[in-house]
């Protein structure tokens, strides 16, 4: 049955909407959308890595941008204006990998398929691969739940509390490497940080718990990535940059409609 | 025992000696106020007291199995964080309604279970807070500025509150505060904290100490006037406003 490949586009979107949506969650009430940027941006030189040692993508993508952001969370604990830097690393990332990619030898790369995703030509080992790594990725988050949050509203609360917030902010770190690895096929390493945001921003007005934001950034983003395959066989557009738009849509519904659901 | 105390101290912060061999000793039931200018490292203070900064040398006693209500000095919860003010205070351990619910009664806010923590006011929110921290019935409440932000009226009923859950719960209380009145109203003991402890003691004590009359003056804006009356009001009125006691 997955011999179809607009099933396993479908699928392999879902996974990654769901993956997406409790981390981008965390990326919206941490403010860290520069360190979904640089993540997802490094992924293009661990690309680039992958390619000349000859390695599987997603090794070398989910090495490079488990380092990226690693580097990312270390800058953010110190005590300096970060915003810049952030900004710094997820452009220079960016740039950095596109040379990578071009410098390599004789190998002509689709940069298009690494930069906007290639949903449609997902095989099964990539679907395996997909919903492997959101499976971790969610487990990651459901485990540490509650300690997480805790760490994001104050860390010496969370200190307090016993818990140890640097711990937390690195299952968060490899949380969002992995998330990235995974949704590299899909929607390219330009757009990963948005489907982190959009959907969890589009869930907000909609939600009185951080749970209940999770489960509607899931079900958001899922609309978002049927909604713009569907879209994208509709107006012959590409597929990636389609469910992105979608979400933006969806964002701009949410948006509308929040005075009514404010109390 | 004392509940929690410290050893020589010594406190570094990027490569700046916050807190220099400090000696505190905090006992049962006692209500104790840190003083001190800013940056005398009393946020600081508390922070190694519960563990979130580690000592550059000396050490931290807790009494053991000491249960710690911390209220930080500031809590911003990003607008874009849905938490009602029962989810606040089930994190991170989850505690039974009824828990939930004393805590907020005793913190003076029992009808607020549901409410979105970003609707609150100031003095809700705080009082949020201090419900939060008396949750697991703790041994000793550290409060550091717990009425930043609020104003006279509010912080006077705040530390009312505090003094209320105390009689009741029989904790101590250790607070930071920049409510001089209060401090000496309320306290069994202060500890002037510049870098280092420059005087501590009942707050009669402290009041004429001239490490504490150095860094606050002898009018204290009037505060002190209200309790201390003229008997303590000295003529001298070179405001030194170097350190404590000349050390640094």
């Amino acid at each position: 049955m997955l011999d179809d490949f607009v099933l396993r586009a479908a699928l392999a979107g879902v996974g990654v909407a769901l993956a997406a949506a409790p981390l981008g969650c965390f990326v919206v009430w941490r403010r860290m959308a520069y360190f979904g940027d640089a993540t997802s941006h490094a992924a293009l030189l661990g690309v680039a890595l992958a390619l000349s040692l000859d390695l599987p993508i997603f090794g070398g993508v989910l090495v490079v941008a488990l380092a990226m952001a690693l580097i990312v969370a270390g800058l953010n604990g110190r005590n300096v204006s970060t915003d810049a830097l952030l900004g710094v690393l997820a452009h220079g990332a960016l740039a950095i990998g596109l040379v990578a990619v071009s410098l390599l030898p004789n190998q002509r790369v689709d940069l298009s398929a690494y930069l906007f995703g290639e949903i449609l030509a997902v095989t099964k080992g990539d679907l395996a691969v997909i919903w492997g790594g959101a499976a971790v990725s969610i487990a990651l988050l459901v485990w540490r739940w509650q300690a997480l949050l805790s760490a994001t509203l104050n860390p010496d609360l969370a200190t307090a509390s016993g818990l140890n917030p640097k711990r937390e902010q690195l299952i968060l770190t490899l949380a969002l490497a992995l998330t990235v690895a995974v949704a590299l096929k899909v929607v390219g390493a330009l757009l990963i940080a948005a489907m982190l945001i959009i959907p969890a921003a589009a869930a907000r007005p909609f939600s009185r718990t951080p749970e209940t934001m999770a489960i509607m950034a899931a079900i958001i983003g899922m609309i978002a990535t049927l909604g713009g395959l569907a879209a994208s066989f509709a107006f012959d557009t590409p597929t990636g940059p389609s469910m992105v738009s979608v979400a933006a849509l969806l964002f701009a519904l949410s948006a509308g409609l929040a005075p009514v659901f404010r109390r | 025992m004392s509940l929690i105390s410290t050893q020589n101290l010594t406190l570094v912060l990027d490569g700046q000696t916050v807190l220099e061999n400090v000696n505190i000793a905090i006992e049962k039931g006692e209500i104790v106020t840190i003083v001190g200018p800013n940056g005398s490292g009393k946020s600081s203070l508390l922070r190694a007291l519960i563990g979130a900064l580690k000592p550059a040398s000396g050490s931290v006693t807790r009494a053991d199995g000491l249960r710690i209500g911390y209220v930080p000095q500031k809590l911003q919860i990003d607008a874009t964080l849905p938490l009602t003010v029962q989810g606040f205070l089930n994190l991170p351990h989850r505690h039974p309604r009824a828990v939930v619910n004393d805590a907020l009664h005793k913190a003076g806010v029992g009808d607020l279970a549901k409410r979105q923590m970003a609707d609150l006011s100031g003095g809700q929110f705080q009082r949020v807070l201090l419900a939060r921290a008396l949750l697991n019935a703790p041994d000793i409440l550290i409060l550091d500025e717990a009425t930043q932000g609020l104003d006279q009226p509010g912080a006077a009923a705040f530390y009312r509150q505090i003094e209320e859950v105390r009689r009741e719960m029989g904790c101590a209380v250790l607070m930071v505060s920049h409510d001089l009145h209060v401090v000496m109203a309320a306290s069994d003991r202060v500890l002037c904290l510049n870098g280092h402890v420059c005087c501590e003691g009942t707050p009669e004590i402290v009041a004429d100490a001239p490490e504490y009359r150095a860094l606050f003056g002898t009018g204290t804006q009037g505060a002190l006037a209200l309790y201390r009356h003229e008997h303590t009001h000295s003529h001298d009125h070179t405001h030194d406003h170097s350190n404590c006691d000349g050390a640094h």
